[in-house]
């Protein structure tokens, strides 16, 4: 799992080499190790990591990046607690902890290959989803057809906006929650834009974002004609160690860290509904 | 098998520590009896006699405070120190039947997918010598989990008859030990004896009020829903005030929290027992997943009978020990959980 030899709880040091501001409070840190060994360890789209600064705290993040990404790993922080926070006020150079990889990953080599897929990601929820977006794009050869939609509050809350831009240009569909000047595309919440938009069934959905806008994505694919089969979705509950013993991110007898964060969503039928 | 008289023990324990092995066993200290260091000074405070120790001996292989590493920040450069891992052997001395499974079941998370370095490495150094319980309480209740107080398992099970202790090695670990210390035990074949005391233990665990039979059968993993959105648990959860008594005591609980303290020059980050009781357990940014104390008390008692046997083979992490239903200032307990629900709703 890990490439620590002493505990899994004793972390890498890693250094950040960039940090892009995306949002008023949304940055993205690259990271490498320290030592130069370049990337902390490999991991797969829908994986998290632990970092840490020492003093402040720990917690666990989704990795933003693509394993197709050899240079570095990538995570889009939003300052809203107090690691978050000091996050926010580091510069380039400065060394923060590392471990991982955890949890299962989205199935990208296997129930997502040769698949249409149709992304949907909410505020920061974009932060995974673009892990699993890159790969797909890297790999195109590997994937049918794929649409994105992604969601804000505001113009101005739409992370990833060079690749908005750029990369995903031709396939997103952007919506903000209220009409602002300037703005163009879509007005109002994503559930609703998502049944407006109409996509056919002939796709896998991958979803994340607010627990809410997940809940009620999730009823309007199904609305739309989708099975829970083909939706997949990453959820986050509070963590301390990241491979099921600290005990903390349960979900019935379901380990947010261990057996998510990925999950099928015919499986949220089986579990208590304590997320 | 072999035997030792009881006012021997202090003699036996005095070889142990000049060895270089630790020695840990019950000491009563004014009106309470736990697991304490072997010195010369608490030799005449060993008590084999009260049935439990207020804390489980949880302790020693699972410790309340572990340190992980020390970290510094020097000029934007972190460097780690990371703690040692158990390296000095040591013996837990008197430890009950349904402790011993405490530490199996902790074993069971700790040891597996993927492997605690800090718990293995300790747990490795330790020598468990269980005793039978001659004297079962009325808040025993470790038979509902087909645990025998009468065949203590462990490295070394002992029975004390008359003020003199049956010695049996069960494990490579307990021969190892027995053959280091054989010259301090005579060789016994009171095999009767010992088979004697097992069945007054045995009428004894029988004639106990929680020895007729918990439902058990009522928590599987198949009704895992169904019990969790149980009415019930508003009624059952209504006096506990969180307290967090129940985890700190029981011999299973096993979550823990990661802290660092900032200790000036270096930041010291270590594990600490933590209690699912707690509002802030599961505290996020974003919310909280048990806003209510109701959440709470259900996820432990969940996590006890439906969910860890989920994980792990039908394995209850309740071994009946009894510190609950002693301790809790609401006389909430999980006696009481279980049978409120004998009855289907």
């Amino acid at each position: 799992m890990c490439c620590s030899t002493h505990d899994e709880l004793i972390p890498q040091i890693g250094v950040i080499t960039a940090i892009k501001t995306e949002t008023s409070d949304v940055k993205t840190f690259s990271v490498v190790l320290a030592d130069g060994k370049g990337k902390a360890f490999e991991h797969m789209p829908g994986q998290c990591a632990m970092l840490s600064v020492p003093g402040i705290g720990e917690a666990m993040f989704s990795i933003t990046s693509s394993p197709t990404n050899t240079e570095c790993m990538e995570f889009a922080i939003k300052a809203c607690g107090k690691l978050t926070d000091y996050l926010h006020t580091l510069e380039v150079g400065n060394q923060i902890t590392i471990r991982g990889p955890y949890g299962k990953p989205f199935p990208v080599d296997d129930v997502l290959k040769g698949q249409n897929i149709l992304f949907i990601a909410g505020g920061i929820g974009f932060a995974p989803v673009r892990s699993v977006i890159n790969y797909v794009l890297d790999k195109r050869e590997n994937y049918g057809d794929i649409d994105i939609v992604y969601g804000a509050r505001s113009a101005s809350d739409l992370v990833f906006q060079d690749e908005i831009n750029t990369r995903y240009k031709n396939d997103i569909h952007l919506t903000v929650d209220r009409q602002e000047e300037g703005w163009t595309g879509n007005v109002g919440f994503v559930p609703a834009y998502l049944k407006e938009l109409g996509f056919k069934t002939d796709k896998t959905a991958i979803v994340c974002g607010p627990l809410i806008m997940i809940k009620f994505v999730l009823a309007a694919l199904l609305e739309m004609g989708f099975k829970k089969e083909q939706v997949f979705t990453t959820l986050e509950l509070r963590m301390k160690c990241g491979f099921g013993k600290c005990g903390r991110c349960n979900i019935g007898s379901k380990y947010v860290c261990k057996d998510g964060p990925v999950f099928r969503c015919d499986e949220l039928d089986t579990i208590p509904d304590e997320y | 098998m072999y035997k030792i008289d009881k006012d021997n023990l202090p003699e036996l324990f005095k070889f142990l520590t000049k060895n270089g092995t630790d020695v840990f066993a019950p000491v009563r200290k004014g009106n309470q009896v736990n697991f304490e260091s072997f010195t010369d000074e608490v030799a005449s405070t060993l008590d084999l006699d009260t049935l439990k120790t207020v804390r489980s001996p949880k302790d020693f292989v699972l410790p309340q405070v572990e340190h992980l590493f020390d970290a510094t920040i020097e000029n934007k450069q972190i460097k780690l120190e990371t703690s040692p891992l158990a390296d000095k052997p040591y013996v837990i001395f008197g430890v009950r039947p349904c402790d011993v499974k405490g530490i199996e079941v902790l074993d069971n998370v700790y040891l597996k997918d993927p492997v605690d370095k800090f718990y293995q490495a300790r747990r490795a150094q330790g020598v468990i010598i269980s005793l039978a319980c001659t004297n079962p309480q009325q808040t025993c209740f470790c038979k509902s989990f087909n645990i025998d107080a009468a065949n203590p398992q462990g490295d070394i099970a002992i029975w004390l008859i008359n003020d003199s202790l049956n010695w049996k090695s069960l494990t490579d670990k307990g021969a190892n030990l027995t053959t280091q210390v054989k010259h301090l035990l005579q060789e016994s074949s009171d095999i009767d004896e010992v088979e004697a005391c097992q069945k007054d233990i045995q009428l004894k665990i029988d004639a106990l009020p929680y020895s007729r039979g918990l439902p058990l059968d009522k928590f599987t993993p198949d009704k895992l829903l169904e019990i969790f959105n149980d009415a019930r648990w508003d009624e059952l959860s209504k006096a506990c005030i969180a307290c967090g008594t129940c985890t700190f005591i029981c011999p299973t609980c096993q979550c823990y929290d990661v802290k660092d303290y900032d200790a000036g020059k270096k930041v010291k980050r270590y594990r600490c027992w933590d209690s699912c009781m707690y509002s802030d357990f599961t505290l996020m940014a974003h919310g909280n997943s048990r806003n209510t104390q109701k959440e709470r008390f259900r996820q432990r008692y969940m996590h006890k009978l439906v969910y860890h046997p989920d994980k792990h083979h039908g394995e209850f992490s309740c071994v009946g020990c009894g510190r609950c239903v002693n301790k809790c200032p609401s006389s909430l307990n999980i006696v009481k959980v279980i049978k409120s629900f004998e009855v289907d709703n």
